[in-house]
């Protein structure tokens, strides 16, 4: 059953009073628990597809199903709840509340739909990812990596249908960012998430199945490969 | 949420509601003092009054009326009271002073006297007579108990000083010290003659219980016809509680600019959170938190710290009210009692958080439209940019509660108008001049300057500045201050004229024709100068244009003021005008060829009394009629000491009537004065003698008081500015850090650094403080010109000392929140911002 499913994609911005266009007739279709990444050069139009494909933007023309869901004509706040719902985030800057504990950040997706009692699903979230220890301590009281495997904790609190991940490992050192990698592969593989993954690092693009290699905004190709391991 | 979220910014949150908890303290005190005050007038009405009804009368009252008014009541008392001088024995001094001979008490409220006995004694008509007299004006002379008063040609023992007199405040206590006779000793004095001003009065007792209103009913017509004016416990409730209803309105309503300043300021702050906070939305956005649900938890976040605000403001509202009976206690002519006004509280604390939290919803409301894309791209600012149509409603809703707070205290839509009117043009103008200096800086930028004072201007029109806030502020704090200065200087400006060399400073009034000569030698012996001479002739007006003064003041339509019909006219007659005024219309008094006295009328005076030239107005001078058409009008120049009349007969009419001369001169010296004042007394006890020095010291003394119970208010602004200026800054520093760390890093020096800061602040400041002194000098200035009618000179020196304060004020403000930036170093900075 297709999970994610683009067609046709195109997004335009005004710029100097001229049209520009970012991201050109783009289509994919993705099945639960695939495993895609987007690479391609700075200004490719990676980010912008990422944005359309989780809902946090609107296409020019094209349609996006996210789970059977049609986004083109939906409000920003029936996105948001799609998005609550369905999908889970990881970004390069890990984007922790810094206001919040690790266990708080784990907690918002939760708490955000309303979920009570849900403080034993984030621990044992947070255990899974190592840091069971560090529930009360802030985003700034923790290293990068550990910042990261938060964020990756928080992504699969909803048990969401898809994940994005925004380069989840451009601020993480090489050992750090293998460790990271290894447990979102794992639980994306426990959970039968789909994972989309926008990166630079052709090495981690490598791990994925399937590769949309964008440049000017155009596919320029698409290559699947077989599941290493 | 809002709760976590909150976390580390609630120490700088609260500091962003410090803003309004002042105007909320001083809402809360103001209301809460008032309700005391009406309770308290309420509860000590007939102590105002001393009686349960009050007759009073310019003129004895009529023997035929004797029977209605004779057996009124339970108890009665009798009083007639008037202006003279009186001098203190053994050879302690002389002045002016209210003289009331009593045949008794009062019977209501405390006749605070000492001893205590002393007043049981002045009642007594069995023992010896005494006087009882203000105890200011024992310690101005320094008279004890023993010595003796003498009042006219009556010399009597003082037995007793007079601490507290029903109905009698401070205030006017210090306006016209009293001395007290009995009844008996007036006749002897000489004093009451004919011409002279006095009041007669009676006071009743009536049964408890008893409807003062029906009693008084079938009389008033009597009354009314005889000039005489009644005075209940209920209506003295009602006109004492109006006076004073009207005082703590206006201080409210100056309370009420406190808070509004505060929430101008909370506005401002929550602007600049929100702006730090734009992340963390978007990366709730992104998580799936609905608009609405963004909204929610910071707006959660500023209601619940603006409540805290708002309870800490009424708590020192209900402390400040404790002090203010103590404030305005001179003004006041009752004991407050100090309760906790609940209803003050609550109406403080809702308005000031309801307030607040319309003010923080304006910068809040942004929140909604935080696109979650923000996550992705930094740079995104699109989102929020957009005109957002629900800011309009809130500013109109805000618009609304400001009108609607207005109207529910005057009950006066011309008035509630005004006041937002007046508050929207002093806000527009302030904002206007510091949006004026915004561009003139980034117009003019003075680009050859060195590093410091360009990078110190940029700051102040760059992106996220404070510059429209603190002039805001900080502009209306000095405006209310710089007001009030030169309002005090105005009011004192037109008295001090009096002390100038050889400007008339003493006046001699209810000098009989025939004493004219001895007091003229009296003078010269003295070695004092006769400055002018002024014949006075009393009379009333009997008709208008032929309709008589009696079927006018019932005709309410015609629109004439009362006083106009009722009063004594004192005329003055001669066929020029003196230096002080101007002939505006017509002709100089004079008689005209068909007889009749051509008068002249002070042009004010005609317009209110709705008269033109060429009416006729008849007058009884003195039990004769005398037919006059009005031939010009005149202004008058209030400024200079000279005796001024509405109405100026020309020479050749008045000569044969009863009249008395008032006399100017100027005495060089306390010591001629007392001199002077002491020979008065001996050889004219009915001469009495106004000493304009004195009257400019109780009116110092006067605008003092009531300048600090306004500067007392000014300053919950100006502290409320105060407090506006160090969140903004505290909240800057946030966003400077940064920047100045970034400096540093590339080198700056902190004295460097702490000079940029000076510059900005101390512009601002500048600019802030000269805004508010052009708006207080056009205020004064169209004080002067409508209200005073005097000429207006500002005093610069202490305008420009102000600016300097306010100056000194922001920009020490400024260096001492910035000084923190400046003691950490950039490392731990960065690391605490990462």
């Amino acid at each position: 059953m297709s999970i994610l499913r683009v067609d046709n994609l195109t997004k335009t911005y005004p710029s100097g009073g001229q049209p520009l266009t970012v991201l050109h007739a783009v289509s994919f279709d993705l099945a639960a628990g695939d495993t895609f990444a987007i690479v391609g050069p700075s200004g490719s139009g990676k980010t912008t597809l990422l944005g359309l494909c989780a809902g946090l933007d609107r296409a020019t023309s094209g349609s996006v199903w996210l789970n059977g869901i049609q986004l083109d004509n939906l409000s920003e706040d029936q996105r948001a709840a799609v998005r609550n719902e369905h999908v889970g985030f990881i970004f390069q800057n890990f984007q922790l509340l810094p206001t919040l504990t690790a266990l708080e950040n784990v907690l918002v997706p939760l708490e955000l739909r309303g979920q009570r009692g849900a403080t034993k699903t984030a621990l044992d979230l947070l255990d899974r990812v190592g840091l069971a220890a560090r529930a009360g301590h802030y985003p700034a009281q923790l290293s990068g990596g550990e910042q990261q495997r938060v964020s990756l904790a928080r992504a699969f609190a909803n048990r969401p249908a898809v994940l994005f991940a925004d380069e989840p490992t451009g601020n993480l050192d090489p050992d750090t960012s293998e460790r990271v990698v290894n447990l979102l592969f794992e639980l994306n593989r426990e959970a039968g998430t789909t994972l989309v993954l926008v990166t630079h690092d052709l090495e981690l693009a490598a791990k994925t199945q399937r590769t949309l290699r964008l440049r000017g905004g155009k596919v320029v190709e698409e290559v699947n490969a077989a599941v290493p391991e | 949420m809002a709760w976590r979220d909150s976390r580390r910014s609630r120490a700088r949150l609260l500091l962003f509601m410090a803003s309004i908890i002042l105007g909320i303290a001083a809402l809360v005190g103001i209301n809460s003092f008032g309700d005391n005050l009406a309770r308290s007038i309420a509860g000590q009405a007939r102590e105002l009054l001393g009686a349960d009804l009050v007759l009073s009368a310019n003129q004895p009252f009529e023997p035929k009326l004797e029977p209605a008014i004779g057996k009124l009541g339970t108890a009665r008392t009798r009083e007639i009271s008037f202006a003279s001088l009186v001098q203190f024995r053994p050879g302690r001094g002389t002045r002016l002073a209210q003289v009331r001979a009593r045949d008794g008490g009062f019977f209501y409220g405390d006749w605070d006297t000492e001893p205590k006995a002393a007043a049981q004694r002045f009642a007594d008509t069995t023992a010896a007579p005494g006087a009882l007299v203000d105890d200011a004006l024992l310690v101005q002379f320094g008279a004890k108990i023993g010595d003796s008063v003498q009042v006219g040609q009556v010399v009597l023992p003082i037995i007793g000083r007079v601490l507290k007199t029903p109905g009698q405040s401070g205030i006017s206590t210090a306006v016209a010290p009293t001395v007290f006779l009995p009844l008996g000793q007036v006749t002897a004095t000489g004093l009451v003659q004919r011409g002279s001003r006095v009041k007669y009065t009676r006071s009743y007792q009536f049964a408890p219980g008893a409807d003062v209103a029906a009693v008084l009913k079938p009389l008033q017509a009597r009354l009314d016809a005889a000039d005489i004016d009644t005075d209940t416990v209920a209506s003295r409730q009602q006109s004492t509680g109006r006076a004073f209803a009207d005082l703590t309105r206006y201080l409210s309503r100056v309370a009420f600019v406190a808070l509004l300043l505060g929430c101008v300021g909370v506005a401002s702050a929550v602007n600049l959170y929100v702006r730090e906070k734009l992340a963390a939305v978007a990366v709730l956005r992104c998580l799936g938190a609905s608009g609405k649900q963004a909204l929610l938890i910071y707006l959660i976040q500023t209601a619940g710290l603006g409540f805290i605000g708002a309870v800490l403001g009424a708590a020192l509202g209900a402390a400040v009210q404790g002090l203010l009976p103590r404030v305005l206690g001179d003004f006041l002519p009752v004991d407050i009692t100090v309760s906790i006004s609940w209803a003050a509280i609550g109406t403080g604390l809702l308005t000031g958080l309801l307030m607040a939290v319309l003010f923080a919803l304006l910068p809040l409301l942004s929140i909604r439209r935080v696109s979650p894309l923000r996550v992705l791209r930094t740079a995104f600012e699109d989102d929020t940019a957009a005109p957002d149509p629900v800011r309009g409603i809130v500013i109109g809703i805000i618009g609304l509660f400001i009108l609607a707070f207005a109207y529910g205290q005057t009950r006066d839509w011309k008035l509630t108008l005004g006041f937002g009117a007046g508050l929207l043009a002093a806000f527009a103008a302030l904002a206007g001049l510091g949006r004026l200096l915004m561009g003139a800086v980034r117009r003019f930028f003075p680009a050859g300057w060195g590093y410091v004072w360009r990078q110190g201007l940029a700051n102040l029109y760059r992106p996220q500045n404070q510059t429209l806030t603190l002039v805001t502020s900080i502009g209306l704090g000095t405006f209310l201050l710089a007001t009030l200065f030169l309002t005090q200087a105005m009011l004192l400006g037109r008295v001090q004229i009096a002390g100038q060399k050889s400007a008339a400073n003493l006046v001699l009034f209810d000098i009989q024709p025939e004493q004219r000569a001895g007091v003229e030698a009296l003078l010269t012996a003295q070695k004092l100068p006769v400055l002018q001479r002024v014949p006075i002739v009393t009379m009333r007006l009997t008709a208008i244009n032929g309709t008589s003064v009696s079927v006018i003041k019932k005709d309410t339509a015609r629109g004439i003021p009362a006083w106009a019909l009722t009063r004594e006219y004192r005329v003055t007659y001669r066929d020029s005008l003196n230096s002080s005024e101007k002939l505006t219309a017509g002709t100089l008094p004079t008689i005209g060829p068909d007889k009749i006295p051509r008068i002249s009328v002070e042009k004010g005076y005609l317009e209110r009394v709705k008269l033109s030239l060429g009416d006729t107005l008849n007058f009884n001078v003195q039990g004769l009629p005398q037919r006059t058409i009005i031939g010009g009008t005149r202004e008058i120049d209030r400024s200079r000491v000279q005796p001024s009349f509405l109405v100026i007969f020309p020479a050749g009419v008045l000569e044969g009537a009863p009249q008395f001369q008032v006399v100017l001169t100027h005495t060089p010296n306390t010591a001629a004065l007392a001199a002077v004042e002491q020979q008065l007394v001996k050889q004219f006890p009915n001469v009495s003698a106004i000493d304009l020095g004195l009257i400019l010291t109780t009116l110092n003394d006067i605008v003092d008081k009531i300048s600090f119970v306004i500067r007392f208010m000014a300053g919950f602004s100006i502290l409320t500015g105060l407090l506006v200026l160090s969140s903004s800054v505290v909240i800057s520093r946030y966003q400077r850090v940064r920047e100045s760390v970034l400096l540093r890093t590339l080198g700056a020096s902190r004295a460097q650094i702490l000079r940029i800061t000076l510059v900005e602040y101390g512009l601002l400041g500048l600019l802030a403080a000269l805004a508010g002194i052009a708006l207080a000098v056009l205020a004064a200035w169209a004080l002067a010109v409508w209200v005073f009618e005097a000429s207006f000179g500002p005093a610069v020196l202490p305008l420009l000392g102000l600016a300097g304060l306010v100056t000194a004020l922001t920009a020490g403000i400024g260096l001492l929140n910035s000084r923190d930036v400046l003691r950490r170093s950039p490392l731990e900075v960065l690391r605490a911002e990462g």
